[in-house]
């Protein structure tokens, strides 16, 4: 009799803790991890999201490599927008990441920029000139927007005329610092970040010159039975936020 | 990775030297001074103690770009088009970040000095200026030793401010908390982990040993 009673609670309790579950149309929050490179997409899309279904995203900002450490040492986030597409494979590697979730959101594209109108030319003849002190690039170990400016200045045939001219931004964000300053007179730097607006000069460097910049997000442990996050990132590839992606300068697959 | 400790030590130990020489007769002034408006001046050498130091670093960064109106008079009687990117950027910018931790320690010490020692020494028909060299340093020597080991020790530790100005560029502006982050950003935890045992049983070392000189010097007669 007992039992039968003690089994009635359990059915009981386990109907109410479904109902608090099965809310999918109750709003929720999730807790994203952004690459500071997509700040100003990721919050045009967290507020369409918000719109469109009720959720809220609550957005993180940083670098991916910090982000990368604290998700492997069990940080809350739910969701990972890397600027890479080595980090998220390596959350997935690692247990953290839920495998088969990982997809590019954003492809990356490089922009030879200097703040001077008239300097930089379309094909970089610039840099066979080379009349000019410094050029920024990010660090190309961590940064996918170095490397890929390395690939370009080797396939212009420059990079060894290059190298003493070459000052390094430890990311990209901060390899457009030392361009928009005028401290470096060009820089290779990421087109989302030019995009908006129109003065100096630039020249934007054909995707075929390099590996693509492949930015992945994937859906980590965390966020694994969490509606908004999966939301989240069904909602990434949805044509509204692939029209915003597009517009900040990166293409999409 | 030898390049870099050099590069590192090179420049603690440059700044270390030119901030105790440009702090000395600031802390004086300070110390000696009774107008109240010489705080206005003692808040100011604080103040970088407040601003995070990549803020700090960005400012330097946007003074010492070549549109920068400081820059203007380098650029037209040296021809030197901007301070960033280059070692000697980087001695400036360690002087601006670490002025605070330089200037305190010594003006503590010239206070706590007092005005006897200076009077008595003018008594006995010393100059002032001999009086300085020949009284007040010797007194306040553990004023300089701690100002020293401070500076010192901040500026192996310095980050933000290098990140901003520096670019990472091998034997000028690349130095061991940099090559750290950069490791531990790209992933490479060993060689990260490696330096970073190699900084602190440095760092370690270092401020033992002042640490010890300081006791020794505390002990010594005058």
């Amino acid at each position: 009799m007992i039992t039968r009673r003690l089994q009635m609670l359990r059915l009981a309790g386990l109907a109410a803790l479904a109902l608090l579950a099965a809310g999918p149309a109750l709003a929720a929050d999730t807790q994203v991890a952004v690459a500071a490179n997509f700040t100003e997409p990721a919050r045009e899309i967290a507020a369409a999201f918000k719109a469109d279904t009720g959720h809220t995203a609550i957005l993180s900002f940083g670098s991916s490599g910090q982000f990368y450490n604290q998700i492997a040492r069990g940080a809350p986030y739910e969701v990972f927008l890397s600027a890479d597409a080595d980090r998220p494979r390596r959350a997935e590697q690692d247990g953290v990441g839920v495998p088969k979730t990982r997809f590019t959101y954003a492809i990356g594209r490089i922009v030879l920029y200097s703040r001077t109108p008239g300097l930089v030319d379309q094909g970089g003849g610039v840099l066979k000139a080379g009349k000019f002190a410094k050029l920024a690039i990010a660090d190309p170990a961590a940064a996918p927007y170095g490397a890929a400016a390395i690939q370009t200045m080797k396939k212009l045939g420059v990079y060894d005329r290059m190298k003493p001219k070459l000052v390094m931004g430890a990311n990209i964000t901060q390899t457009y610092q030392f361009v928009a300053t005028g401290a470096a007179e060009v820089g290779f730097v990421a087109l989302s970040q030019v995009i908006m607006d129109q003065g100096g000069s630039r020249w934007v460097v054909p995707a075929a010159d390099h590996t693509p910049i492949d930015q992945q997000a994937i859906l980590l442990y965390p966020g694994l039975n969490s509606a908004a996050a999966k939301a989240f990132m069904t909602y990434l590839k949805s044509p509204k936020a692939t029209r915003i992606i597009k517009r900040y300068g990166y293409e999409v697959r | 990775m030898g390049e870099v400790i050099w590069t590192t030590i090179r420049l603690a130990g440059l700044t270390t030297v030119l901030l105790l020489v440009l702090a000395t007769p600031l802390a004086w002034w300070l110390a000696r001074r009774r107008a109240w408006w010489k705080e206005i001046v003692a808040a100011v050498v604080t103040l970088p103690i407040i601003l995070p130091p990549t803020v700090l670093g960005f400012y330097i960064l946007i003074a010492v770009a070549p549109a920068s109106p400081l820059m203007a008079p380098l650029q037209q009687w040296f021809g030197i088009r901007t301070l960033a990117f280059t070692f000697e950027g980087l001695v400036i910018a360690s002087m601006i970040y670490s002025l605070p931790f330089a200037v305190q320690p010594i003006r503590n010490a010239f206070e706590a000095m007092g005005e006897r020692p200076m009077e008595v020494a003018a008594t006995l028909r010393a100059g002032p200026l001999d009086a300085f060299f020949t009284v007040a340093l010797p007194l306040a020597r553990r004023g300089f030793l701690g100002a020293a080991i401070l500076v010192f020790a901040h500026t192996i530790g310095e980050f933000g401010v290098v990140l901003m100005i520096g670019g990472s560029i091998p034997g000028k502006t690349e130095v061991v908390s940099i090559r750290i982050y950069q490791l531990v950003e790209s992933l490479n935890f060993k060689d990260a982990h490696k330096l970073s045992a190699g900084l602190v049983a440095f760092a370690f070392a270092v401020l033992l040993a002042m640490l010890l000189i300081d006791r020794r010097t505390d002990r010594r007669p005058l």
